[in-house]
């Protein structure tokens, strides 16, 4: 096992390293200048020697191979530098938004998690008969409903019927966890049921496969009690996709629920995303890449190493 | 819905009038939404109201915009407590208030106006300087003794007081941009009516009231905070929730309409011309741009008048404007402007006459151009499908490329485009300042146009240096007329206009055409 732990981590570094390349190089083809963003927007007297000391300053002046060695030895030596945009140390940047990005990524999961896998057994248990038709028209409207929309019919109902709404500022858990859960539950719920309509669909299927191998029909011959045979035999095998899936969508919810973020003004990952990119804040964007590439390769070490547990197979192959 | 149109003029009309006459009361956090955010803490480097907003209230300026003047042109006192300008207009000396103390407790003396000033005027190296463009004309800054300070210029220029007044323009500590000149940049301390609180990235910033203000009696709220907001719908809810009580930039008119018919008398509305336009600027290095006879043609297709009805419904415009904001003393009078060219009421006769400058100009009928739109909602796209179609009239065919900002923005500086929206914002209503974009390429970097007009540079400097209002107001007509018809170089399309509803609680703010003034929230309180 720890050999083919060693193997999977160094297999990161390549992946990294390739990210790294495309990332820094794509932000230099996409047109727009942060230097033009910022001494030119709104004033009328942007003077191009300010512009050209600006650039000489944040080292755009510089080769891009010069530019590129530079980042990279940074990274090493994990010092991701500073924001273009702001001037402060990246890590203060992504570290303020990471907490939130990360809790609301756990919230969702949870909700999804805990809609999807009863569900999607259900489903498959009951193939065919109105629980499972219900179950289905259920995960489909998930899947056919974006979340950012979910997120304002919420904010509506709130508003409309309760004359209420969320708090607009992040209160940390361990600071007031009624403030928090206040906020956060409600885009985890608009996040966590298209979620879950991914996972129930995926455990169900998954389930219907597994309920029909030949080693369940000898359990039940053997006269095994019925729950048994669902949790111990078919479910834990079950899981091997749906893990995938629940694993790759955690990661993705990470970084990307932009809209989300926005529609409940959520300071989150997402959101500072978008506005390093508009800002050509090269410093962050390419930061959040890596991290956002980091986390995908890192919650998919993690998946592999569920199914070498799940599967032991996987580890003697 | 028929009644929200009356609902929201009473309530626009009976506002202003009450609140200025009621006393004003102690106490209160104010919580305002701001839908930007600030790059650095350095107000002299920045160039955006997500600076100025939430740290507008730490710090004064020599001098400011009267905080009720609706025009945003009247300049009074705030640091400076009197002036004096020689008779040959080139020194103006500012008599400082005594007594007035930096949040730290030390007393702001001319060293610091001096201090922060060289820093505008004559960034060192490696500082950047937003304004510094707009100084160039101050030759040398003294500060003769602790109480005077005195501006020195190369020659006379009637807007120097507004310049003094920039709401960007604070004040800062001589000590400590001895110590560090950048330290503004991540830090704040000033003299203004609030003590800096917090400042949470991405959400919000707040500010406490200063009990050692200078002037004596305000500010009258306890505290301020700032949430930011990029997203319009969070901010209309904020509003209707009564989380929080204003946005002081502005919102669409759907917005407005919203929050009236759903908040009635718990809301109140204040509307003002904006002084922002959105401007169409054809590339004079490609055909048949250079040639003036086409450029007419296409602000002369323009029917400005029935789209400042139809337009101001949906989107954040309204006035028929020339290159100064209605209302405003240098702004050229409703029948003058309608002189110049699409300026006319007579749309057919514009009309034709467009056709005929584009026939002479060998401009075939069907012409098809690319029109670059910035890929920003508010107002860029309903204008940019109201000019489109204004073109359609005239036998022109455009198609429209939309832009994200900074894409944009590179377009049009590099020059690849050859017909596009572009804008033109103010800090203050100021010939100076609005119309210095529109000089020939080489003085103007912001030029897009890529032209070259000597004899608009020449009236830039006329009205520039004019100390008589009269005189100077004739430059400036004469700088709009050159500008928008002779040559037609760029074209204004509509004036932008700010709509900013708030709750009827807030009270002591007024609304300006520019939304970077009037930020300071010494004169605001909340009633009960």
């Amino acid at each position: 096992m720890g050999k083919y732990i060693v193997k999977r981590v160094l297999l990161m570094v390549p992946t990294l390293l390739g990210v790294a390349v495309l990332i820094f190089f794509l932000m230099r083809v996409v047109p727009g200048d942060i230097v033009e963003l910022r001494f030119a927007g709104e004033s009328a007297f942007a003077q191009k020697e300010n512009l050209d000391k600006e650039r000489v300053r944040l080292g755009l002046d510089q080769p891009l191979l010069t530019q590129f060695i530079r980042w990279m030895s940074g990274i090493v030596q994990f010092d991701f530098g500073t924001s273009m945009w702001t001037g402060a140390p990246i890590i203060e940047e992504i570290k303020l938004r990471f907490t939130l990005s990360m809790q609301l990524a756990i919230m969702a999961t949870i909700v999804a998690v805990v809609l999807a896998i009863p569900l999607g057994v259900l489903a498959a248990i009951k193939q065919d008969t109105w629980i499972d038709y219900t179950v289905r028209i259920f995960s489909i409207a998930g899947l056919a409903t974006p979340s950012f929309w979910l997120g304002i019919v919420f904010i509506l109902l709130l508003l409309i019927v309760f004359k209420w709404l969320p708090p607009m500022v992040y209160t940390p858990f361990w600071v007031s966890p009624v403030q928090n859960l206040a906020q956060l539950i409600w885009p985890a719920l608009a996040v966590g049921y298209r979620y879950s309509a991914v996972a129930t669909r995926m455990t169900r299927s998954a389930m219907l496969e597994v309920l029909r191998e030949d080693y369940i029909r000898t359990a039940r011959a053997k006269g095994l009690w019925q729950n048994l045979i669902l949790s111990r035999h078919a479910l834990k095998n079950a899981m091997l996709p749906v893990l995938t899936v629940i694993a790759l969508e955690f990661a993705f919810l990470m970084g990307g629920l932009v809209v989300t973020e926005q529609v409940f003004n959520l300071n989150g990952l997402g959101m500072l995303f978008v506005e390093s990119v508009a800002h050509r804040d090269y410093t962050l964007t390419q930061a959040l890449v890596m991290l956002v590439a980091f986390m995908f390769i890192f919650v998919n070490f993690l998946v592999d190493l569920a199914y070498a547990w799940l599967d032991p197979r996987i580890r003697f192959r | 819905m028929a009644w929200t149109p009356l609902l929201l003029a009473a309530v626009v009309l009976v506002a202003s009038p009450v609140a200025a006459q009621e006393k004003p009361r102690y106490g209160g956090e104010l919580v305002f939404v701001v839908p930007s955010e600030l790059p650095s803490y350095d107000g002299h480097r920045e160039g955006t109201f997500g600076v100025v907003h939430p740290m507008a209230p730490h710090y004064n300026t020599l001098l400011r915009v009267d905080p009720n003047d609706r025009t945003g042109t009247k300049i009074v006192a705030d640091l400076a407590e009197s002036w004096a300008v020689s008779p040959d207009g080139r020194v103006y000396t500012l008599k400082l208030r005594r007594g007035v103390k930096f949040h730290d407790g030390a007393e702001m003396t001319s060293r610091d106006v001096k201090a922060s000033y060289d820093k505008i005027v004559f960034p060192p190296e490696g500082v950047g300087s937003q304004r510094k463009g707009q100084y160039t004309n101050v030759e040398a800054i003294q500060a003769p003794d602790p109480s005077t300070i005195v501006f020195r210029l190369k020659w006379a220029q009637g807007s120097f007081l507004s310049l003094l007044a920039s709401p960007y323009s604070w004040i800062y500590k001589a000590d400590i941009l001895a110590k560090d000149v950048r330290w503004y940049e991540k830090n704040v301390m000033g003299t203004g009516p609030f003590l800096f609180v917090e400042h949470v990235k991405g959400s919000h910033w707040v500010g406490k009231k200063n009990p050692n203000y200078w002037d004596k009696g305000k500010p009258y709220l306890d505290g301020y905070r700032a949430i930011f907001m990029k997203d319009a719908a969070p901010q209309v809810a904020a509003l209707r929730g009564e989380r929080a009580h204003i946005q002081f930039r502005g919102f669409a008119p759907s917005e407005r309409d919203s929050l009236v018919s759903a908040l009635g008398r718990r809301i109140v509305v204040q509307e003002s011309p904006w002084d922002c336009a959105a401007w169409v600027v054809m590339n004079q290095d490609k055909k048949p741009w250079n040639d003036r006879r086409v450029r007419r043609a296409l602000t002369l297709a323009l029917d400005r008048h029935q789209a400042s009805q139809a337009l101001s419904r949906i989107a954040v415009v309204k006035d028929v404007a020339g290159v100064q904001v209605p209302g405003t003393p240098y702004a050229t009078p409703p029948a003058e402007l309608e002189k110049l060219a699409g300026y006319s009421r007579d749309i057919r006769k514009s009309r034709e006459e467009a056709r005929r400058l584009l026939r002479e100009a060998g401009v075939p009928d069907g012409f098809t151009f690319t029109f670059m739109n910035r890929g920003v909602p508010m107002p860029y796209e309903p204008v940019g499908v109201w000019l489109i179609d204004q073109w359609r009239q005239i036998g022109l065919n455009a198609t429209q490329q939309v832009n994200e900002s900074a894409k944009h923005v590179g377009e049009l500086r590099g020059g690849n485009f050859e017909v596009s929206m572009d804008a033109q914002c103010g800090y203050a209503v100021e010939p100076d300042l609005d119309l210095h974009k529109f000089q020939s390429t080489g003085i103007s970097h912001n030029n897009f146009g890529r032209y070259t007009d000597k004899v608009l540079d020449d009236l830039y400097q006329k009205q520039s240096r004019a100390l008589d209002p009269e005189e100077r107001k004739k430059y400036v007509r004469e700088f709009e007329r050159r500008l928008l018809d002779e040559e037609a170089h760029q074209f204004v399309t509509l004036q932008w206009h700010r709509i900013v509803p708030h709750s009827a609680k807030v009270r002591g703010w007024t609304i300006t055409p520019s939304h970077y003034l009037n930020q300071q929230l010494d004169v605001v309180w909340l009633a009960e």
